[in-house]
C-alpha cells in the first residue's frame, strides 16, 4: 500500500466541497456520528437533504460565512492506497493557499463546470499547477447531470482544456465527466455516461503511477541535526541526521558537502537505528562519514555523481503571501530544507498575470497572491537544483525577519 | 514495485521523524508533551527512531489532571524510566490550589480545560519554545485546519486566520519572545495508521487498551467507568461489561467501548469495521457544541 496526496481545485460553485464530500461518503470513509452531526447541520439550512459539502467545511467562523478560509487535510484509504487530500479555496484572494496545499501534492483534480466550460479560474488553476510543477492533472467535467450528460459538451471542454495543457506543458493530463452532486463516475461507474470508457475518479486515484516521481538519481540529503551521545563507549560517535529528498546513498559513495565543497565517502547509514547497506528518498536516516569533517545543520550532503548548483544570486518565481508588499531591495531570511541564509530580493523583474499569462514588466512591488520573477541574492552561497528538475531542493520560503511570519514561496529558476 | 518502493507507514514515519529533527534543530527549548494514551507512546517511538543513540533533546512532559487511569501512569513511568529519559509532571491539582480557580461541578466533572491553565504555567516555568503534541488531522475539525509547526501566542492561543503558509516540507519555527510552537509530528496519521504502526513495531501499550472487565454505568449510550472521579446517582445501575478503551484521556471525559479484542489484530480488525469515529466514540467532551475543539484551541489548549 502506498500514499497519494492531491489537491482539488474549484470554487464551491464548482462542487469542489460536494465532490470531496463525495469521494468520501461513497468509499465508505464517514462515519455514522459525523454522518449524524452533518445532519443536525444541513437541518438548519432551508432544503431538507443532506449537504455533503458541509463536511469539508472545519471551523465555525467557515460555517457562519459559507466560506473556506484555510487549507484543511482530510484522509481516507482502500485497500490499494492512503489518500491525503489538501482542500485549498479557489477564489482568487486565495492563491497563497492553493500554492501551499499544491506544493506536496503528487496530483490536482481541476474542476470544471460543464455548464460554463473552461474559464478564468480553470485557468488559473492550472497555471499555478504548471508552476509548482504538480506531476499529474485530472480535469473533472463537473454537474454532467445539468447538461444532460452531453458527450459533446464534454468534448469540446476536453479540446479548450487541451490547448491550455499544451500551452503551460502540463504533463500527464487526464479527462472525465463527473457529477459530485448525483455520485456519476466518482466510486461508482455510471449508467447516465455510457460513452465514457475511461476510468472512475476512484480508479485514476488509485492508478495513477507516483513511484516515479520521486528522484531516485540525485543524491540529496540535507543535515537537519548531528547525534552526538558524547558516552563512553559511544565517545566517538558522529551521526549526521536528516532524510534523503532524493537519490540512493549506498556505503562507500564518494559525497561532497556544501556549500563548503569538502569531501568524503559514507561509511555507514542508519535507519530506524540499525545498519543498512543502502537508503533512498524519501527516508530518513543517520550518515557517517569516512573523514572527521565540520559539519553541522544546514549543510547538504549531495553525491558526487551530480552536484548541485551553489550560488549566491539566483532567478525565482515567487508567490507573495504576505498583506505588506514586497519591494526590490527588501531582505528576508531564506529557507531552503534545514538551511536558513539571509537573503535580498534585488529586483523584481515582471509580474505573471495568473489568468493570463501575461507578464507585466511595469511593476516595481508585489501584493498579496502577485507571482512575479525575481532575482535573489543571499549573503552565503546556496546549493539548489532548479525546481523545474528537482523540486525537493529547489523550493525556498522567505521569512520576514521581524514578524518571523512566512511571506513567500520561491520556485528557484 | 521497484526495491525502491516506500511503504505508505514508512513515508508517514519518515516524515514524522524529519518533523523531530526539525525540533531539535531549530528550537533552544522543546518538550514532548506525554499522556501516556497510544498517540504520545507512539511519539517517544518515532522519537528513539530520530535520535538514537543519542538522547532526546526534549524532556517528556506530562499534564497530570489527576483523573487519569491509574494503568496509564504507571506505564508512564516504567516507560519513561526504560528508555532512560527525563519525565516531567505537573499537576493540575496544584494549579488549581496555587492559582485559585474553581474545581468544575456535575456528573462528569472535567478537569479538561484546566489542564490549559497547567501547560501554560509549565510552558513558563521551563521557558519551553516548542512543545510536540500527538495530535492527528482526521480527529477532528479544527485539527485538521491546523498547521504542523503552529505558532501560538502568550496565551497559547492558536489563531486559524493567522497561520503561517507551510509549503513543501519546509518548516518555520521562529517566533518572537514569550510565544511558542505546537508541533505535531503524526498529524497526517489516521487512527488505523497509528494502530497498524504499533503492529508492525510491536510498540506496547497501556493494558486498558484490550478487552478487560470494568465496573461502569451506561449514560447515554456511553459506558464510563466507575471511579472516584464521578458522581453516581440513584438511577446508575453499575454494570460489570468486558470493555477496551479506544483512547485515553481523564475517567471523567474517556468512554469505554464493548469489547472482547484482547490483541492488536482484533482491535485492528474492530476499528476497521467500526462505523463511529474515535472521538464520537469515545470522548463525552466533544459533544458540548460542534466548534468545541476549534474554541479550546483558541483559549491555548493542545
Amino acid at each position: 500500500m502506498d500514499l497519494l496526496r492531491f489537491i482539488t481545485a474549484g470554487s464551491v460553485d464548482d462542487g469542489k466541497s460536494t465532490l470531496i464530500g463525495r469521494l468520501l461518503y461513497d468509499s465508505k470513509s464517514i462515519l455514522t456520528d459525523q454522518l449524524e452531526a452533518l445532519e443536525r447541520q444541513s437541518r438548519n439550512k432551508e432544503d431538507g437533504e443532506i449537504d455533503l459539502a458541509l463536511l469539508t467545511d472545519g471551523l465555525r467562523a467557515e460555517r457562519e460565512q459559507g466560506i473556506t478560509i484555510d487549507v484543511a487535510y482530510k484522509y481516507f484509504s482502500t485497500p490499494k492506497r492512503k489518500f491525503i487530500i489538501a482542500d485549498a479555496p479557489g477564489h482568487i484572494q486565495y492563491t497563497r493557499n492553493m500554492v501551499t496545499g499544491a506544493s506536496n501534492a503528487n496530483l490536482i483534480i481541476i474542476l470544471v463546470d460543464a455548464r460554463n466550460g473552461v474559464v478564468e479560474q480553470t485557468r488559473r488553476h492550472s497555471i499555478i499547477a504548471g508552476l509548482l510543477n504538480i506531476p499529474h492533472v485530472v480535469v473533472a467535467i463537473n454537474k454532467m447531470d445539468l447538461v444532460d450528460y452531453s458527450q459533446d459538451t464534454y468534448n469540446n471542454i476536453a479540446i479548450d482544456y487541451a490547448e491550455i495543457a499544451r500551452t503551460l506543458n502540463l504533463k500527464d493530463v487526464t479527462y472525465l465527466p463527473i457529477s459530485a452532486l448525483k455520485g456519476d463516475n466518482i466510486v461508482e461507474r455510471s449508467a447516465n455516461l455510457p460513452w465514457y470508457e475511461g476510468d472512475t475518479l476512484l480508479e485514476l486515484l488509485e492508478r495513477t503511477e507516483v513511484e516515479k516521481d520521486v528522484n531516485l538519481s540525485y543524491g540529496r540529503l540535507p543535515v537537519q541535526y548531528v547525534i552526538r551521545p558524547q558516552t563512553d563507549e559511544l565517545h566517538d560517535y558522529r551521526g549526521y541526521a536528516g532524510k534523503i529528498i532524493s537519490g540512493i546513498y549506498k556505503k562507500g559513495d564518494a559525497v561532497t558537502i556544501l556549500p563548503a565543497g569538502l569531501r568524503s565517502r559514507i561509511k555507514a547509514i542508519e535507519r530506524g537505528g540499525e545498519q543498512v547497506e543502502e537508503a533512498f528518498a524519501p527516508q530518513s536516516v543517520v550518515l557517517h562519514l569516512e573523514d572527521d569533517l565540520d559539519i553541522s545543520r544546514g549543510d547538504l550532503i549531495a553525491k558526487d555523481d551530480h552536484l548541485p548548483r551553489v550560488e549566491q544570486e539566483m532567478e525565482v518565481l515567487l508567490c507573495w503571501m504576505d498583506s505588506k508588499p514586497l519591494v526590490g531591495g527588501n531582505r528576508y531570511l531564506l529557507q531552503l530544507g534545514s538551511r536558513t541564509v539571509r537573503s535580498v530580493v534585488k529586483e523584481i523583474e515582471y509580474r505573471l498575470d495568473v489568468n493570463s499569462l501575461e507578464k507585466d514588466y511595469s511593476t516595481q512591488q508585489a501584493g498579496l497572491n502577485d507571482i512575479v520573477k525575481a532575482r535573489i541574492r543571499t549573503a552565503t552561497p546556496l546549493p539548489y537544483d532548479s525546481y523545474a528538475e528537482l523540486q525537493v531542493n529547489g523550493g525556498a520560503i522567505l521569512i520576514d525577519e521581524t514578524s518571523h511570519v512566512t511571506v513567500g514561496a520561491c520556485m528557484i529558476q | 514495485m521497484s526495491k525502491y518502493h516506500t511503504d505508505y507507514l514508512d513515508q508517514l514515519e519518515s516524515e514524522s521523524i524529519h518533523i523531530f529533527r526539525e525540533v531539535a534543530g531549530q528550537f533552544e527549548h522543546p518538550a514532548l508533551l506525554f499522556s501516556g494514551g497510544k498517540d504520545s507512546i507512539t511519539l517517544v517511538h518515532l522519537a528513539l527512531k530520530a535520535f538514537r543513540p543519542g538522547k532526546f533533546p526534549f524532556p517528556l512532559v506530562h499534564i497530570d489532571t489527576g483523573h487519569n487511569f491509574p494503568e496509564a501512569l504507571s506505564f508512564r513511568d516504567e516507560l519513561a524510566a526504560s528508555i532512560g529519559e527525563k519525565l516531567v509532571v505537573r499537576k493540575v491539582e496544584d494549579t488549581i490550589r496555587k492559582r485559585h480557580l474553581t474545581e468544575p461541578t456535575g456528573k462528569f466533572a472535567s478537569r479538561n480545560a484546566l489542564q490549559t491553565f497547567t501547560l501554560l504555567d509549565t510552558i513558563e516555568e521551563f521557558g519551553f519554545d516548542a512543545c510536540i503534541g500527538g495530535a492527528r488531522r482526521d480527529e477532528e475539525k479544527a485539527r485538521a485546519k491546523e498547521r504542523i509547526f503552529s505558532v501560538r501566542d502568550e496565551f497559547g492561543g492558536w489563531d486559524p486566520k493567522r497561520q503561517r503558509p507551510e509549503l513543501w516540507n519546509t518548516y518555520n519555527g521562529r517566533i518572537r519572545k514569550g510565544e511558542n510552537v505546537r508541533v505535531f509530528p503524526i498529524s497526517n496519521w489516521t487512527e488505523l495508521d497509528i494502530w497498524n504502526y504499533i503492529r508492525r513495531e510491536q510498540i506496547a501499550l497501556p493494558s486498558i487498551y484490550f478487552a478487560h472487565d470494568r465496573e461502569v454505568i451506561d449514560y447515554q449510550g456511553q459506558l464510563v467507568a466507575v471511579s472516584p472521579f464521578i458522581r453516581l446517582d440513584p438511577a446508575d445501575e453499575v454494570l460489570s461489561r468486558r470493555v477496551r478503551y479506544r483512547t485515553v484521556g481523564d475517567m471523567t471525559c474517556t468512554a469505554a467501548v464493548e469489547s472482547s479484542a484482547s490483541g492488536i489484530d482484533d482491535i485492528i480488525r474492530e476499528i476497521t469495521a467500526t462505523r463511529t469515529s474515535e472521538r464520537g466514540e469515545t470522548r463525552i467532551d466533544d459533544k458540548v457544541s460542534e466548534a468545541a475543539m476549534e474554541d479550546r484551541k483558541k483559549n491555548g489548549y493542545f
